[in-house]
C-alpha cells in the first residue's frame, strides 16, 4: 500500500510515505518542530499540546503537524508569524502552570521546554500570563523515582509508557479542565498503586517532573 | 425489492389511528402543555384542576397532556377542542380560571374570549395565532405540531400523516432518499451548518455492513431549550427523520444521545421508539419490506463537551468524553469504529418534511444559502419568551421586534447574544443582519444551536463576556493547552476587569489571547469559547475602557465599581422600608430621620434599591464607587 510521495519543508525537499504524519517526517530530517505530546506509534495523536504548528501551502490557518498526514506535492512553512504567535501563546500558557525554578530542577539542561525555548527563541519565564500559582502534590513514595506535579505539562508520555509499554496500567488522566491532573487510581501514592516502578514513565518524561532521586538537586 | 408495499401497510396503520381519535373528536378535549417549560410553570397543578372540576361537573371530556407550543411567556397553557367550536387556546392558567372555563365553556357555551390567547382555525369570533404579529413571520415546519399533539400516543403522530415519509421513502431506492435530502441542501441545525446530504453520502461511501446514525440531543447551551421541546412534544418526528437517514446510507442501529437533565425527553423518545417498534415502523423489517433498523437511547451526563462529535461518541463507547483530533471524522471513523452520522435534532425532524414534500418546497423557504427555517428560544429582556421558527434570512431586528414583540417597557436594547457561549454578542448597529449561518458568521457570532438572549442597558457587556468564558472554562475538558489554560487566564483576566484592574494593554493581551484561543484549539468548544469575548471587545470596547480607565461600570453591575447611595433630597423620614430589607444591617437613621447606608457593611445585595417605593427612589447606584460628598473633597 505504501506510496512514495515528495513534500517540501522548508524549502527542503524530501522523500517519504504517503500516510506517515508531518512531524515525524520533518523530525526525521532534522528539521525542528516544537511539540510535547506527539507519540510516533499511537495511530490518533493526541493533539494536546498544541505546539507543533505548520502552515500548509492553500491552508489558511496553521495546523498541527502531529495529527497531519503528508500527500503528494505538500508544501510545508515550520514558520510564519502566524505559527510563531500560536507557538508563543501556547508555550507561554505552559509555562504559566509550570515551576520555572529551572535550576532546582533534576532536567535541567536536558528538558523539552528548555529546547523549544532555545529553538525558537523563546524566554523561559512568564510575562504575559500571572503564574496559576496552585499547590502541587509531590509524590516520593516510590524507592528510586519521584513525581512533582508542578513541572507536570500533561503530555500523556508517562501514561502511554505505563499502559502500552510496560502494559500496567498504574497512571492515567483524572479530573476536567484546569483539575486535569495525572494520578493512580483513587490518587493513591505511587507506591500504594499497581506500579512496579519499571521507571519507564520516568525516562518517557520530557521535563522534571517524573525524575530519578539521585538527580534530584538542592 | 421489497416483499410488501410499504405504502399500503401504511395506509392501514393510518386509517386505524384516524379512526382512533374520530371518537375523540366527539367530545370535548382539554390539552394541557406539559413540556418542561410548562411544568415549571404549574402545568401539572392545572391538569388536576381540569380533571376535578371536570368529574364535579360530571362532564364527558377528556384532558389530555400534550407539549409545547412556543408561547412559553404565557405558561401554563391550555387548549381546548369542543365540538362546534374552533379549537381556544387559553394562556395564563390557575385555579379560578380552570374553574371557570369549564362552567363557562365545557359546561355552557361560552369560550370565554375575554381570557382567551388565541384560536388555532380561522373563524368569524375570536383570532388565531397567525394574526399575532409574530404570525406573519413564523412558519413552523418542525415545530408545527409540538403542543398540538399527544406525544403519548403514536396514533397522534400518524392521524397527522407522520410516517407516511417513512413509507415513501421505502417505496424508493435509498439513493433517491439521500439525493433529494441533498438536494434539498439541509444545513446542519447543530450550529456549524455543514450540509447533511453532503455527510450521509460520505458516510454511506466509506462502506461496510455496520454503520450508525445518532441523534446529537446534548443540548447545553445556557437559554437553550429547542432541541429539548422537539424531543418532548414530537418525538416521532426526530424518529422518523432517523430511520428515512439510515434507509438511505444503510444503517441498521441508531442512537438518540439526550442528557440526563432532559428526563422528559428522555421518557417521551423512548416511549415513542417502544410505540413505533409495536407498530413495525421501527425493528425489523420495517413496514413489511425487507430493511430492519432499531433505535436505542443514551443518557449523556451533563458534560456540555459531550455535545462535541468525537467526545460524543467517546462517552457512549465508556471512555472519557473528551474530543479527538480531526480526521478522520465520524463519517470514516465513528462510533465503535464504524462510518457514522451524526446530526442534531432539529436536522433529522426536518427530513420527513423533505422526503414528504420535496427537496424545491424546501429551497423555496429561507434563502439561497440556507434553506429552511431558523427555531430560536427567545430569552432575556424580551416580552415573548418562548420556542419561534422563522424562516431563514429575516433579520435580527424582525426577530427581536416584531417576533419576540420587542423589549418590555423601560427597557432599552443594547446586545443580542445569540448561538450560546459559542456565540457572540451583537449590538444594535448589527440587528439588520439577516439571520442564516453565514452572514452571522461574518458579524462574529454563530447560529450556534438557536438560544438567543437579548439584553438591555442594565446589562454589563463585560459580566455577561465574563459569564459565558465561566461556563466555557468550566466546561473545559482540559486536554488541549489552550482551552484549558487559555480559557483560564481569560477569565482570570476578566474577572480583573470587573474590579477595574488593568489597564488597555490588558484589554490587548485579552484580545490576542482570545484570538489565539480560537485558532489553537484542538476541538470546537475551545475554538468557539472566545467569541462572546471577542464580539464584546469588538462592539463595546467603551465599555471595557471605562471600566479599566476610570474604574466605572456604565451598567452598574460589577460590584467592585458600584456603591449604593440614599440620596437624602429623594428619602423619606416617613419610610423605613430599606432598613428591613438590608441583610447587613448595613442601613442607619441618621440624626435627620433620614437613611444612610454604611459603606463598610454594605453586600451590595441590592435589596434597598429594590425595597425603596417608586415614588421615592432614593437609593441610587454610583459608579465609580465614589459619594457625592468624597468626589468635592477630591476636587478640593
Amino acid at each position: 500500500m505504501s506510496e512514495e510521495v515528495t513534500i517540501t519543508i522548508d524549502d527542503q525537499s524530501i522523500k517519504t510515505q504517503r500516510g506517515e504524519k508531518l512531524l515525524w517526517v520533518a523530525l526525521e530530517n532534522n528539521i525542528f518542530i516544537p511539540h510535547l505530546c506527539a507519540i510516533k506509534d499511537e495511530s490518533r495523536p493526541n493533539a494536546s499540546c498544541r505546539l507543533c504548528f505548520v502552515e500548509i501551502e492553500g491552508q489558511d490557518k496553521p495546523v498541527t503537524a502531529c495529527s497531519k498526514e503528508v500527500e503528494n506535492a505538500m508544501v510545508v512553512k515550520t514558520r510564519s508569524p502566524h505559527i510563531d504567535r500560536l507557538v508563543k501563546t501556547g508555550f507561554e500558557l505552559i509555562l504559566s502552570d509550570h515551576n520555572l525554578k529551572c535550576r532546582e530542577c533534576p532536567a535541567n539542561r536536558d528538558c523539552a521546554l528548555q529546547m523549544i525555548a532555545k529553538k525558537r527563541g523563546l524566554k523561559l519565564k512568564c510575562d504575559r500570563f500571572k503564574p496559576l500559582e496552585r499547590e502541587y502534590e509531590l509524590d516520593d513514595s516510590p524507592a528510586e523515582f519521584a513525581f512533582d506535579r508542578s513541572r507536570c505539562v500533561l503530555c500523556g508520555q508517562c501514561v502511554w509508557a505505563d499502559r502500552v509499554e510496560a502494559e500496567i496500567g498504574a497512571i492515567g488522566f483524572t479530573g476536567r479542565g484546569i483539575n486535569r491532573v495525572v494520578t493512580t487510581f483513587k490518587d493513591l501514592p505511587l507506591a500504594d498503586s499497581i506500579c512496579t516502578e519499571c521507571k519507564l514513565c520516568v525516562d518517557a518524561c520530557p521535563v522534571g517532573a517524573l525524575y530519578y532521586k539521585h538527580n534530584q538537586k538542592a | 425489492m421489497s416483499k410488501n408495499n410499504p405504502q399500503k401497510l401504511y395506509e392501514d396503520i393510518k386509517k386505524k389511528a384516524q379512526n382512533m381519535f374520530k371518537s375523540r373528536q366527539e367530545k370535548p378535549l382539554v390539552m394541557v402543555g406539559t413540556a418542561t417549560c410548562g411544568l415549571a410553570a404549574g402545568a401539572m397543578q392545572v391538569k388536576e384542576d381540569f380533571l376535578r372540576e371536570i368529574k364535579d361537573k360530571g362532564l364527558d371530556a377528556e384532558v389530555i397532556e400534550v407539549g409545547c407550543i412556543g408561547h412559553c411567556y404565557a405558561e401554563p397553557l391550555a387548549i381546548i377542542a369542543k365540538p362546534g367550536f374552533s379549537p381556544v387556546c387559553y394562556g395564563y392558567l390557575d385555579e379560578g380560571l380552570v374553574h371557570r372555563l369549564v362552567e363557562d365553556f365545557l359546561a355552557g357555551d361560552d369560550p370565554s374570549y375575554e381570557y382567551a390567547m388565541a384560536a388555532l382555525e380561522r373563524n368569524d369570533e375570536f383570532p388565531t395565532f397567525e394574526d399575532f404579529p409574530r404570525g406573519v413571520y413564523e412558519e413552523k415546519l418542525i415545530l408545527e405540531h409540538c403542543g398540538f399533539s399527544d406525544f403519548s400516543k403514536i396514533e397522534s403522530y400518524i392521524a397527522w400523516d407522520g410516517y407516511s415519509a417513512l413509507a415513501k421513502a421505502l417505496s424508493d431506492e435509498p439513493g433517491h432518499v439521500l439525493e433529494e435530502v441533498k438536494n434539498a441542501n439541509l444545513r446542519g441545525r447543530g450550529g456549524a451548518g455543514f450540509p447533511a446530504g453532503v455527510k450521509w453520502e460520505a458516510c454511506l461511501k466509506n462502506g461496510g455492513e455496520e454503520k450508525y446514525v445518532i441523534c446529537n440531543g446534548d443540548e447545553g447551551d445556557p437559554g437553550a431549550f429547542m432541541d429539548r421541546s422537539v424531543l418532548e412534544s414530537d418525538p416521532h418526528l426526530v424518529i422518523e427523520g432517523m430511520i428515512i437517514c439510515a434507509y438511505a446510507i444503510g444503517a441498521r442501529q441508531g442512537y438518540l444521545y439526550i442528557r440526563a437533565e432532559y428526563p422528559r425527553a428522555v421518557e417521551h423518545t423512548l416511549k415513542a421508539i417502544e410505540q413505533a417498534r409495536e407498530k413495525g415502523l421501527l425493528g425489523n423489517s420495517i413496514l413489511g419490506t425487507d430493511f430492519s433498523f432499531d433505535l436505542d437511547v443514551f443518557q449523556g451526563s451533563g458534560a456540555f463537551i459531550c455535545g462535541e462529535a468525537t467526545a460524543l461518541v467517546n462517552s457512549m463507547e465508556g471512555k472519557i468524553g473528551m474530543p479527538e483530533s480531526r480526521p478522520p471524522r465520524l463519517v470514516q471513523r465513528g462510533f465503535r469504529a464504524r462510518p457514522t452520522v451524526l446530526n442534531n435534532v432539529k436536522t433529522f425532524a426536518y427530513v420527513p418534511l423533505i422526503i414528504n414534500k420535496g427537496a424545491d418546497w424546501f429551497k423555496s423557504i429561507g434563502t439561497d444559502e440556507s434553506p429552511g427555517t431558523a427555531v430560536f428560544s427567545l430569552v432575556g429582556k424580551i416580552n415573548n419568551t418562548g420556542l419561534v421558527e422563522v424562516p431563514m434570512g429575516i433579520s435580527l431586528r424582525q426577530l427581536i421586534e416584531e417576533v419576540g414583540d420587542g423589549l418590555p417597557e423601560g427597557c432599552e436594547f443594547k446586545a443580542v447574544q445569540i448561538g450560546g457561549p459559542s456565540g457572540g454578542c451583537l449590538p444594535e448597529s448589527s440587528l439588520d443582519v439577516p439571520i442564516d449561518f453565514d452572514s452571522l458568521h461574518e458579524a462574529g457570532a454563530i447560529m450556534g444551536s438557536g438560544g438567543l438572549v437579548v439584553m438591555d442597558q442594565e446589562d454589563c457587556m463585560v459580566s455577561v463576556a465574563r459569564y459565558f468564558l465561566e461556563f466555557t472554562q468550566h466546561e473545559s475538558c482540559g486536554k488541549c493547552t489552550f482551552c484549558r489554560l487559555g480559557t483560564k487566564h481569560m477569565l482570570d483576566i476578566l474577572t480583573d476587569i470587573t474590579r477595574g484592574e488593568g489597564d488597555l494593554e490588558t484589554l490587548q493581551l485579552l484580545k490576542e489571547l482570545g484570538e489565539d484561543v480560537r485558532d489553537g484549539s484542538l476541538c470546537n468548544l475551545g475554538r468557539t469559547a472566545p467569541n462572546p469575548v471577542l464580539t464584546t471587545l469588538r462592539y463595546f470596547y467603551e465599555e471595557y475602557k471605562a471600566h479599566v480607565e476610570e474604574g466605572r461600570c456604565p451598567a452598574l453591575v460589577c460590584r467592585d465599581l458600584i456603591l449604593y447611595y440614599i440620596k437624602p433630597a429623594k428619602c423619606s423620614k416617613l419610610c423605613n422600608v430599606c432598613v428591613g430589607s438590608c441583610p447587613t444591617e448595613a442601613i442607619y437613621t441618621r440624626e435627620d430621620g433620614l437613611k444612610a447606608i454604611d459603606q463598610d457593611k454594605c453586600v451590595k445585595c441590592d435589596n434597598c434599591r429594590k425595597a425603596c417605593p417608586t415614588e421615592y427612589d432614593a437609593v441610587l447606584r454610583l459608579s465609580p464607587p465614589v459619594l457625592p460628598g468624597e468626589k468635592e473633597r477630591k476636587v478640593k
